[in-house]
């Protein structure tokens, strides 16, 4: 079964994928994205990637929500930033970000979050150190960045990836 | 091809609605590139277009063609996905190539490397420059 099916999240997704392009649930499709799919999965076998477990979905479902709720308000921010005169000093700066998650899989999924977030956007990560240079567009406290990323992101990325 | 004409008036208003908000977004994403003073705050526009001005298009294309079609159109949500998957790549890889440039030329409004660990006191101090390599060495 492992040695069939290595990956089977991504196999099941793959076929979601291959299912929504065809735009079709005739049998054929179907027979013919699993055999692509699992064909791509084993295929990442030999790339030998980290492992890991996505151990609670609804952590992930309630992160999700999260950083939607968090993309429109930023993009609303962001937008009033570019379109309107500004009314008071504006600066924008680096905000270096302590980390105590070392998982590659959550620094991944923290940095596409923080970049594709409007307003902030993931610099460098120092693995010596595990720090982060995040620079944000509106910077009025630093240490409040510091506790946004922590307690917003962070602590619900240990807890999925961890 | 699908005719715009058939769609229904309860259809037709949110997908302008979200068509014109999408567009908007995209547009001052744009202005921003225009307005913005440094290269790390214009990197932080075009996110605009890539989050909600794409969402807010797709949603009309789903709405559109679900409607025209009376059956459920979904495969734009790949393209959501794959743009959420996709443009942070970028984004990253243009700041850090900045960030990388602005250090070796040894400008003063970026933050330095973050110093070395006391465990490897070995690294010299050094101008600038010498240690943005190392540092960048030792990652490979």
């Amino acid at each position: 079964m492992r040695r069939w099916l290595p990956f089977p999240l991504l196999t099941v997704a793959l076929l979601v994928l291959w299912l929504l392009l065809t735009g079709s649930l005739t049998p054929g499709t179907i027979i013919l994205g699993s055999i692509l799919a699992i064909g791509a999965a084993r295929a990442l076998l030999t790339l030998t990637p980290p492992k890991t477990r996505l151990r609670r979905p609804r952590a992930a479902f309630r992160l999700a929500l999260v950083v939607l709720a968090e993309i429109v308000r930023s993009n609303w921010a962001v937008a009033r930033i570019i379109l309107l005169p500004a009314t008071r000093q504006r600066k924008s700066g680096f905000v270096r970000i302590p980390l105590d998650m070392r998982a590659p899989y959550g620094l991944a999924a923290l940095a596409c979050i923080i970049t594709a977030t409007p307003g902030t956007l993931w610099v460098e990560y120092d693995s010596a150190d595990n720090t982060m240079l995040l620079h944000v567009l509106d910077l009025i406290d630093e240490e409040e960045w510091v506790r946004i990323i922590k307690d917003r992101y962070e602590k619900r990325l240990v807890e999925i990836f961890e | 091809m699908t005719n715009a004409a058939d769609l229904p008036a309860w259809a037709a208003l949110p997908t302008a609605l979200l068509l014109l908000l999408g567009a908007g977004l995209a547009l001052t994403g744009s202005l921003g590139l225009l307005r913005l003073g440094s290269f790390y705050e214009r990197i932080h526009a075009p996110t605009l277009g890539t989050t909600m001005g794409i969402s807010c298009v797709l949603l009309a294309s789903m709405l559109f063609f679900s409607v025209l079609q009376t059956r459920l159109v979904l495969h734009e949500l790949l393209i959501a996905v794959l743009m959420v998957v996709t443009t942070p790549v970028t984004l990253m890889l243009l700041a850090r190539a900045a960030l990388y440039r602005d250090r070796s030329e040894g400008c003063d409004e970026v933050p330095p490397p973050p110093p070395p660990l006391p465990s490897s006191p070995d690294l010299p101090g050094g101008s600038p420059q010498t240690q943005v390599s190392t540092k960048v060495f030792e990652r490979t």
